[in-house]
């Protein structure tokens, strides 16, 4: 198996610094982080891909009962990070893949050293006295939008979408192809996100963690961070001023700022 | 002339035009048909248009300064647009077409197609997020019917895979059920065949079979069903376990032919569908001392039987006058007889051979002389090489290929000669 076509890997920076995963979440693929990037290249080894089912990855390796759980996700990392070899690789994962680090961290803790969490949720939906912010039928509204928006995916595009970057003829048509996907594919991946329930891994943490959380966050709100920082035990939280669910996108200055200092602070 | 005038189509323009150049900016954008709203890059409202505000059921108060673009959407809507719209607008600076659902005041909910374009400044940094807002009643509830075909029929098409696979596997069961599996091996005789079904189902109307009768005698048969599928399969099944138990109670190829002839006629005939067949029956007796075995056959209508000769010739072995089975209360049988010895080799077909298409035309059929001269070039060849020259064949004649065909070789090996290839 060729891990690295598999989840569409690139590895930039700087070759004799340490490790440092960058790991989308659900909706997008590793485009989200180039604001990210230019931070960390200068002094870390910067490995970025796509989940199988996101972005360039190989759709032929999509296989729905293995992504129908966090479990499944956690071991496409844990693949990565054995055929890197990487050891004490410091994962950063948005939303959910937060949470795939954690549980990836526990799978192969010699791989994992250490953990950002940027904007996580360990679940989204409102449990007895916990408040994840959803309920189940607001994930169901979520999967229609997923529909809704995928009447435009056709069987012409796929090709180009899913890895044809070579065929610049196609440019005008690869509008808003960014981080499309397969409809069938995110529909496994919104269901296995939103459904999840990852509370009682977060005590299982044993590695250095950040979490970061946003001021105005309508996915993970204030108090879902808290809730993150409160059951890992010795985790740091910094909460950056910013509005919505990708702060690395739109406050990458602070975002970078709060992952370079913790990163700095690991050596 | 005063018509004219009065229906000066030049004239009535003039009088539009000017009316519209006094439509002001103002008012193009706030009455325009569809939803206009600028927000701050974190999404709080700036600025929104009547249009937009009277589908919210919102006052501009309300609104502007107080609320983000994404508390406009549903839950379920936000959610995409964190996960989706706003990182992909971030990243191209543009995003269309996105189909949202607004909630209004009172709770409805109106699905429209969103569009936003990023303003930057001077300096390139992002300053504002303009957006047009569609209402798509309409066209949604189009494309739910789509999609909801489009379930359907995925729904429809898994089912009939799911039926598919079930109907093969029951299929290759009964398959098994017409023919054998593998030859038994025979002392001092070597046997190969070939199965072709022109059916999709692979369920044919030509049989073979090869079975021992007791410690020195062996039945084989291999015949022809009329017609092709499910039907002809149904009555090669009664004639393949017909003759095994004809052969056991009586091994005289006339007999068992004789048999199954009753059984065919006494079923089908009554019904008002006679269905026949022809076939050759015969019985193999290996005689170890001497290396020779004999063969005794009949037919009841089908093609004569070929005999290929270890000095390389070889001929028909004629049954004139056999009758199909299954046709008449009573049937007349023609029998041969011959003896296969070291190189010799007894190959029985179907007519699917000798009638496969080579051209237009009944002219154009590979006929009877052509197999002779083509056998011919096989013979001294032990039979598994024999049934792969005669597959090989088959396959040149492609599409002409068009009936069920079925191939069975007996014979003696030389010693000393090896087989090329195994069937």
């Amino acid at each position: 198996m060729d891990v690295a076509r598999r989840n569409n890997v690139t590895v930039t920076g700087n070759p004799q610094g340490p490790a440092v995963l960058l790991a989308h979440g659900f909706g997008c693929d590793q485009n989200m982080w180039r604001s990210t990037v230019p931070a960390l290249v200068e002094d870390y080894r910067v490995v970025l891909f796509d989940y199988v089912g996101s972005g360039r990855s190989d759709p032929s390796a999509f296989v729905p009962d293995r992504y129908a759980s966090l479990e499944g996700y956690a071991r496409d990392v844990v693949e990565v990070c054995e055929a890197l070899d990487l050891r004490d690789a410091a994962f950063v994962g948005h939303s959910v893949s937060a949470m795939i680090g954690v549980l990836a961290a526990d799978m192969a803790p010699e791989r994992i050293g250490a953990l950002v969490m940027v904007a996580p949720s360990p679940r989204y939906i409102d449990d007895e006295d916990y408040r994840g912010g959803f309920s189940a039928q607001d994930i169901d509204e979520l999967l229609d939008a997923l529909e809704s928006n995928y009447l435009g995916w056709s069987a012409v595009m796929a090709p180009v979408i899913m890895g044809n970057a070579d065929r610049p003829e196609l440019g005008e048509e690869l509008k808003n192809s960014f981080c499309a996907t397969d409809p069938d594919m995110a529909r496994v991946f919104a269901r296995t996100t939103f459904l999840s329930d990852s509370r009682d891994d977060l005590k299982r943490v044993r590695v250095p963690t950040l979490v970061l959380d946003c001021t105005n966050d309508a996915i993970a709100p204030r108090e879902v961070g808290a809730f993150v920082h409160r059951s890992i035990p010795g985790s740091t939280l910094v909460t950056l001023d910013a509005t919505g669910h990708c702060p690395h996108m739109s406050a990458p200055e602070a975002t970078n700022e709060a992952i370079t200092r913790f990163l700095a602070g690991l050596r | 002339m005063m018509c004219r005038e009065e229906h000066d189509p030049r004239g009535a323009d003039q009088a539009v035009f000017a009316a519209l150049l006094e439509d002001s900016a103002e008012e193009l954008y706030e009455s325009a048909p569809c939803g206009y709203l600028s927000t701050l890059m974190d999404g709080t409202i700036a600025k929104i248009n009547a249009t937009l505000l009277g589908w919210l059921g919102r006052e501009r108060a309300a609104v502007v300064g107080r609320m983000r673009f994404s508390d406009l959407l549903t839950v379920g809507g936000r959610l995409y647009h964190e996960t989706h719209f706003a990182p992909l607008l971030r990243m191209q600076g543009e995003i269309s077409g996105i189909a949202l659902e607004i909630r209004q005041a009172d709770g409805g909910r109106v699905p429209v197609l969103v569009s936003s374009v990023v303003k930057h400044g001077s300096t390139g940094e992002p300053l504002l997020i303009r957006t047009t807002v569609f209402d798509a009643r309409d066209r949604r509830a189009y494309e739910e019917e789509l999609l909801r075909g489009r379930k359907v029929a995925e729904e429809a098409r898994r089912q009939a895979e799911a039926d598919r696979a079930r109907l093969q596997d029951a299929l290759a069961v009964l398959q098994q059920a017409l023919l054998p599996d593998a030859l038994p091996p025979i002392p001092g005789v070597e046997t190969a065949s070939y199965y072709h079904t022109a059916s999709p189902d692979r369920l044919g109307g030509d049989f073979y079979d090869v079975f021992p009768i007791d410690g020195k005698r062996f039945g084989f048969f291999l015949g022809d069903v009329c017609g092709k599928g499910p039907r002809a399969a149904a009555v090669t099944s009664l004639t393949r376990y017909t003759l095994r138990a004809a052969a056991l109670h009586d091994p005289d190829p006339v007999s068992a032919l004789t048999t199954l002839n009753k059984v065919l006629h006494e079923r089908y005939a009554g019904e008002g569908d006679p269905r026949f067949c022809t076939v050759v029956f015969g019985v193999l007796e290996p005689d170890a001392a001497t290396g020779q075995t004999a063969v005794h056959l009949a037919s009841g209508g089908h093609p004569p039987a070929l005999v290929l000769r270890a000095d390389g010739t070889a001929g028909f072995l004629p049954t004139p006058g056999g009758l199909l089975v299954g046709i008449l209360p009573a049937a007349p049988f023609a029998t041969a007889t011959t003896v296969l010895t070291a190189g010799d080799t007894l190959l029985l077909y179907t007519d699917g051979l000798t009638e496969a298409r080579t051209g237009e035309g009944r002219a154009r059929l590979y006929g009877d002389e052509a197999l002779l001269s083509f056998v011919t070039d096989h013979a001294g060849e032990r039979p598994p090489d024999v049934i792969h020259a005669l597959t090989e064949l088959l396959r040149g004649f492609g599409d002409g290929l068009d009936d069920d065909t079925a191939l069975l070789a007996l014979g003696v090996p030389a010693p000393g000669t090896e087989t090329k290839h195994t069937i």
